[in-house]
C-alpha cells in the first residue's frame, strides 16, 4: 500500500504522553483511558484497513459533560483528537493520527426518547443505524436511510459522513432525516442544532455538521425523524441485453414519474460472479440486470410495478420477474447484498470504488471503465445504486504483486476523476476521510477548498480536530481512493457491504 | 462563458451608481471587489418579494439580481434544474410543468401577503429565506433540494458546493448554509436543485370541524398513519369562508388532508384514512384535483392574511405542543391556521408591542420551537428582534459570517447586528 502522509506529529505531545494519560485520568473515570499498546490496537483502524496507526491514548467518555473537559483539556494544550463511532467507515475518517487522543463514543449506546406524538427519536450517537428501526418497529415506524452497514454502524457516524442507503432516492440520506443534534466543538462548547422542531432558525449550523467527517464537533446526541413502514413492499428483477438498454429503462421509469424506493443494476460481470456464489437465480446471459423496488400502498405498488413491466418490455427486456411474497423480494436482494463477497473469490484483492454520476451517464462511464480494464489488464465489475446515481466499481488486483496494486490505484482514481468529469462526485456515501483526499481538487478548486478550510478554522482554529481528513494534504492529485480487500477478509467480514 | 456574458463583461463598471443591476457573473464580482476594497456594504436583492422579511438595514449600493436569471440547465430525466439566482420562481414552475415536474417544497408566495397579489419572487430569495409550503413534513425544506450551488463570497471570489447529483458526500455541504442565510453570506449566482414528478392526482379530504383539540386529533393521526397523506392544516371558523369551493358543501372550520400519487391508491387511502379517522358521525367534502390544488395554493400563499395591515408571526413548534401554545397566545387577539400536520403556526396579532412579542417568544422557546417575524408594524421593527439567536450560536454565526464576508458588506445587520 502506498505511504499516507498525514499531518507531521508534534513530538512534544510525543514526549508528554504519560503527563496527557494522567490529566486525562483526572477528567474522567481513570479505567476509560486507555494508554498500552495492547488496549490500543483494537483503535488502529476502522474499515478502511488497508491504513493503520496507533494512536497516543483512547478515551471512553461517558457523559456530554466529560467530553466537553476533554476536548477543551486537548484544545488548550494543542492535543489532536479524532472522534470514532462504531468504526465502520470505508474512508479513513476515524483513523487515528500518532499523537492523537483517540475519542471512542462507544460509551453513548442508549436510545433517549421515542416520542411517536412528533414522529422522532432522541437518541445518543453510538446507537446503530439499525436499532432505531428496531426501537420503533413494533409501533410500525422505521428510520429510512439504510446504508448497507446498519446492523454495525453508528447513528452518529451516519450524522458524520451523512449516509446514504439503496432508499436515498424516495427517502433520502441522513442529512434529510434529521431534525436535530448536540455537538461539542474542540473549544468545549456545547450546544444544540435543530430540535424536534423543523427548520430552525438562522445559519443552518445541522446541515453543515451532517457530512462534515468529524472535522467540526464531536456529536453527542441525535433526534431523528421516523416514518410509518409501508404497506407493500414489491420488486422487479429485470434482464437487459445491453447496459443501454437498462439506462435507457431507468431514465424513462423515472421521466414517468415513478420513484421507486430502490433501484439497482449490476453488470454482467457482477450478475454472473453473484449467481455462481449465491445461486440467486439472476439471468446470467443479461449483459445488465436491474431490481427496481417499489413501496407504499396496494394500489400504488401495483400501479408503478405495471408501469415499469411496460418501460422494460419497451426496452427490450430479455427476462423480467416480480416478486410474488416477501420472501421472493427478500431472494432478489439477497444476491445483490452478496456481490462484494462474490467478488472476493474471483481474484486475490479487490478494491472497491464509489463515485456518484447522473444517472443518465450510466452506459458512457462503463464503458469507460471497460476501457480501462483493458487499458491496466484488470478485471472489474460494476454495482450501481441506479436511483439515485451511486456507482461501485470493484476492481480486482493481487496485492502482493506491487505492480498490480499500482495498477489498480492508478485504475480507481481514474474512475473517479471520470466520475467528476461527467458531471458527478468522487464519493456518493463512503465519505472522502482519508481515501480520497487528494482527489477533491478534482472536483473543486483552490478558492472552493480555501472556503472550506476557512470554515474549519472559524470552529477550530487550531486544526486540532480529526486533521488531515477530507482536504488535500499533499496538494496534488495523488492517485488514492479505494477500499481495499484480501482475500474476501474485510475487517468486520458480517457487516453487508453493497 | 457565454457569449452574452462575455460582451457583458467588457463593459466597465460605473460604481458612482447606487443601484447596480449585473447580467453577468463578472460584473457581479466586480461590484464585490470594489465593495470589498472600499468596506461599502452592498444591500442584495433579487425580485423583492420577500425583502421585508427581516431586519432594517442600510446600505449605501444595491445589488439587484433581477436582470441576473435564466435556465442554464435542465434534466428532467436526471431530476434537476440548473438556474440563475435571479430566475422569477413563476418560470421555474412554467418550464417543470412542461415535463409535468415540480418543486416539491411548495415555496411560499409572499405576495399575498404584502401587496395583495401574488408575486413568489425569485429563486435566490427562495432559498435564501427558506421556507417551505404544506408539504414540509413529508418532502423536506427548500435546503433539502439544493444540490448544489455556485456564489461570490465577501471578497469577490466565486465559490461551489455539492453539485447536480442527490447523492453527494464531497466536502461540507454549504448548500444547507447558504439556504435560510438571508443573503448575508455568499451572493447566489447559479443554484442546481432537484426537482420531482407531479403526482398523478392530488385529492383533498375536508373534515367540518371549527375545534383545535379535534383538528390536532386528526392531523396527529393521519400523519401516523400508512395512508401518507402529503398536507395537513386546520382553518378556525374565522376563516371558512375563505374557502368557496364547488366540492366543499360545508362551510366554517375545517380540517384539511392532502392524499397524492396513482389514482386508484389516491382512493384507496382516502377510504382508509376516512376509516382510520372514524369520520362516520363527520361531515365530510373530498376535494378533486384541481380545486385540491387551489385549495392548497392558496394556504401557501397565505391568501388568508391577504393584504394584512397587522403582524404576522410564523411560530414553528413540536406538533404535540401545538395546543398548549395556541391557548396561550390567543389572549393577544389572533386570528392563526395551522400548517405542517401540526408543526407550523401562522398567526396575525391586532396588538403587538416588544412586551407582547417577548412573551410570545418565550412561549414558543418553553416549548422547544421558535418565531420569526414575517411582517411587523415598522415602529416595532426598528426595536425588536426579527429573528431569535441565544449567545453560543450568535458566536458561532459571527465567526461563520466572516468566513464568508470578512468584512461583513452583505447584508449587514439583515439577521442579527453586528452579523
Amino acid at each position: 500500500m502506498s505511504t499516507l502522509k498525514m499531518p507531521k506529529v508534534d513530538n512534544a505531545i510525543m514526549s508528554k504522553k504519560d503527563k496527557i494519560a494522567s490529566d486525562l485520568r483526572g477528567i474522567i473515570n481513570s479505567k476509560n483511558v486507555l494508554s498500552n499498546p495492547d488496549e490500543l490496537r483494537p483503535f488502529e483502524t476502522d474499515g478502511l484497513t488497508a491504513y493503520r496507526q496507533m494512536p497516543l491514548l483512547v478515551v471512553m467518555p461517558e457523559t456530554v459533560e466529560e467530553v466537553s473537559q476533554i476536548l477543551k483539556y486537548c484544545n488548550e494544550n494543542k492535543v489532536k483528537v479524532v472522534p470514532r463511532g462504531a468504526g465502520t467507515g470505508l474512508s479513513g475518517g476515524s483513523m487515528p493520527l500518532e499523537d492523537c487522543v483517540l475519542m471512542a463514543m462507544g460509551k453513548f449506546n442508549k436510545i433517549i426518547e421515542i416520542d411517536y406524538e412528533n414522529r422522532c427519536v432522541v437518541t445518543q450517537p453510538c446507537v446503530t443505524n439499525l436499532a432505531i428501526t428496531h426501537a420503533v418497529q413494533d409501533k410500525g415506524f422505521y428510520y429510512a436511510p439504510d446504508p448497507s452497514s446498519q446492523i454495525a454502524c453508528s447513528i452518529g457516524g451516519n450524522v458524520a459522513e451523512n449516509s446514504g442507503g439503496v432508499h436515498s432516492l424516495k427517502y433520502g440520506a441522513t442529512t434529510n432525516n434529521l431534525l436535530g443534534i448536540e455537538v461539542v466543538l474542540m473549544d468545549g462548547t456545547v450546544t444544540k442544532f435543530g430540535g424536534k422542531a423543523m427548520d430552525a432558525e438562522g445559519y443552518d449550523f445541522l446541515g453543515l455538521m451532517t457530512g462534515s467527517e468529524g472535522l467540526l464537533g464531536v456529536i453527542t446526541e441525535v433526534t431523528v425523524k421516523i416514518l410509518k413502514s409501508p404497506e407493500v413492499v414489491k420488486a422487479a428483477l429485470v434482464g437487459f441485453p445491453s447496459i443501454e438498454d437498462a439506462g435507457k429503462c431507468v431514465a424513462e421509469i423515472i421521466a414517468e414519474g415513478c420513484i421507486p424506493a430502490g433501484m439497482e443494476i449490476m453488470d454482467k460481470a457482477l450478475t454472473k460472479a453473484t449467481n455462481d456464489y449465491s445461486k440467486a437465480g439472476y439471468p446470467t446471459d443479461a449483459e445488465a440486470m436491474m431490481i427496481v423496488e417499489f413501496d407504499g400502498t396496494e394500489h400504488e405498488v401495483e400501479a408503478y410495478i405495471q408501469k415499469t413491466k411496460e418501460i422494460a418490455e419497451k426496452n427490450n427486456s430479455s427476462s423480467l420477474k416480480i416478486s410474488k411474497s416477501n420472501e421472493e423480494r427478500l431472494k432478489f436482494w439477497a444476491g445483490r447484498k452478496a456481490a462484494f463477497p462474490a467478488c472476493g473469490v474471483l481474484a486475490p484483492d479487490y478494491m472497491c470504488m464509489d463515485g456518484s454520476i447522473p444517472r443518465g451517464k450510466l452506459a458512457e462511464v462503463l464503458n469507460e471503465i471497460s476501457r480501462l480494464s483493458k487499458k491496466y489488464n484488470l478485471p472489474v465489475a460494476n454495482a450501481f445504486h441506479a436511483g439515485d446515481g451511486n456507482l461501485h466499481p470493484l476492481i480486482m488486483f493481487d496485492a502482493n504483486d506491487k505492480e498490480s496494486l499500482r495498477k489498480c490505484e492508478e485504475f480507481g482514481a481514474d474512475i473517479l476523476k471520470y466520475c467528476v468529469k461527467v458531471g458527478g462526485a468522487l464519493t456518493g456515501e463512503h465519505g472522502v476521510g482519508i481515501e480520497k483526499r487528494e482527489l477533491m481538487c478534482e472536483a473543486f478548486n483552490d478558492k472552493d477548498i480555501q472556503q472550506q478550510l476557512t470554515i474549519k478554522v472559524a470552529l477550530d482554529p487550531n486544526s486540532l480536530l480529526n486533521p488531515g481528513k477530507v482536504y488535500p494534504i499533499l496538494r496534488k492529485c495523488a492517485e488514492e481512493g479505494r477500499v481495499h480487500v484480501h482475500g474476501g477478509k474485510t475487517k468486520f467480514p458480517d457487516i453487508p457491504r453493497f | 462563458m457565454s457569449m452574452e456574458e462575455k460582451q457583458n463583461s467588457q463593459t466597465s463598471l460605473d460604481f458612482n451608481q447606487n443601484i447596480f443591476k449585473p447580467t453577468s457573473r463578472e460584473e457581479i464580482i466586480e461590484i464585490v471587489k470594489n465593495c470589498y476594497k472600499k468596506n461599502i456594504p452592498l444591500e442584495i436583492n433579487g425580485l423583492k418579494s420577500k425583502n421585508k422579511i427581516g431586519r432594517n438595514f442600510q446600505c449605501e449600493k444595491t445589488l439587484d439580481l433581477s436582470g441576473y436569471k435564466g435556465i442554464i440547465d435542465y434534466k428532467p430525466e436526471e431530476l434537476y434544474i440548473k438556474v440563475k439566482s435571479g430566475t422569477p420562481v413563476k418560470e421555474i414552475i412554467e418550464e417543470l410543468d412542461k415535463n409535468n415536474q415540480q418543486l416539491a417544497f411548495e415555496p411560499n408566495d409572499f405576495g399575498y401577503l404584502f401587496s395583495g397579489k401574488s408575486d413568489s419572487g425569485s429563486i435566490g430569495g427562495v432559498v435564501s429565506c427558506n421556507f417551505a409550503g404544506s408539504r414540509r413534513f413529508k418532502v423536506g425544506s427548500v435546503r433539502d433540494h439544493i444540490l448544489g450551488f455556485q456564489g461570490i463570497n465577501g471578497k469577490g471570489e466565486t465559490i461551489k458546493s455539492g453539485g447536480t447529483v442527490v447523492k453527494n458526500v464531497t466536502g461540507y455541504d454549504l448548500s444547507k448554509l447558504i439556504s435560510g442565510s438571508f443573503g448575508t453570506l455568499t451572493i447566489l449566482t447559479e443554484l442546481s436543485i432537484k426537482v420531482l414528478p407531479k403526482p398523478e392526482t392530488s385529492k383533498t379530504l375536508v373534515i367540518k370541524n371549527p375545534h383545535l383539540k379535534k383538528a390536532l386529533d386528526f392531523l396527529g393521526k393521519a400523519l401516523s398513519s400508512s395512508t401518507d397523506p402529503s398536507g395537513g392544516v386546520f382553518y378556525p371558523d374565522y376563516f371558512g369562508k375563505n374557502f368557496v369551493l364547488n366540492d366543499l358543501t360545508h362551510d366554517g372550520g375545517l380540517t384539511a388532508l392532502r392524499i397524492e400519487g396513482p389514482i386508484n391508491s389516491v382512493d384507496q387511502r382516502l377510504n382508509r384514512l376516512s376509516k382510520e379517522l372514524s369520520l362516520l358521525d363527520q361531515e365530510i367534502s373530498i376535494l378533486e384535483s384541481e380545486q385540491s390544488n387551489i385549495f392548497w395554493n392558496r394556504t401557501k400563499n397565505l391568501e388568508v392574511f391577504k393584504s394584512l395591515k397587522s403582524n404576522l408571526l410564523r411560530i414553528v413548534i413540536p406538533m404535540s405542543e401545538t395546543l398548549q401554545v395556541i391557548q396561550k397566545i390567543k389572549n393577544f387577539e389572533i386570528k392563526y391556521f395551522i400548517d405542517w400536520g401540526g408543526s407550523l403556526i401562522w398567526a396575525s396579532f391586532d396588538q403587538l408591542n416588544t412586551k407582547i412579542l417577548s412573551e410570545i417568544k418565550e412561549i414558543a422557546k418553553k416549548h422547544q420551537g421558535y418565531i420569526t417575524l414575517i411582517k411587523v408594524e415598522e415602529d416595532l421593527k426598528a426595536s425588536a428582534d426579527i429573528f431569535t439567536i441565544d449567545p453560543i450560536k450568535y458566536k458561532i454565526s459571527e465567526k461563520i459570517k466572516r468566513s464568508f464576508d470578512p468584512k461583513r458588506i452583505f447584508n449587514p445587520g439583515k439577521m442579527y447586528t453586528g452579523i
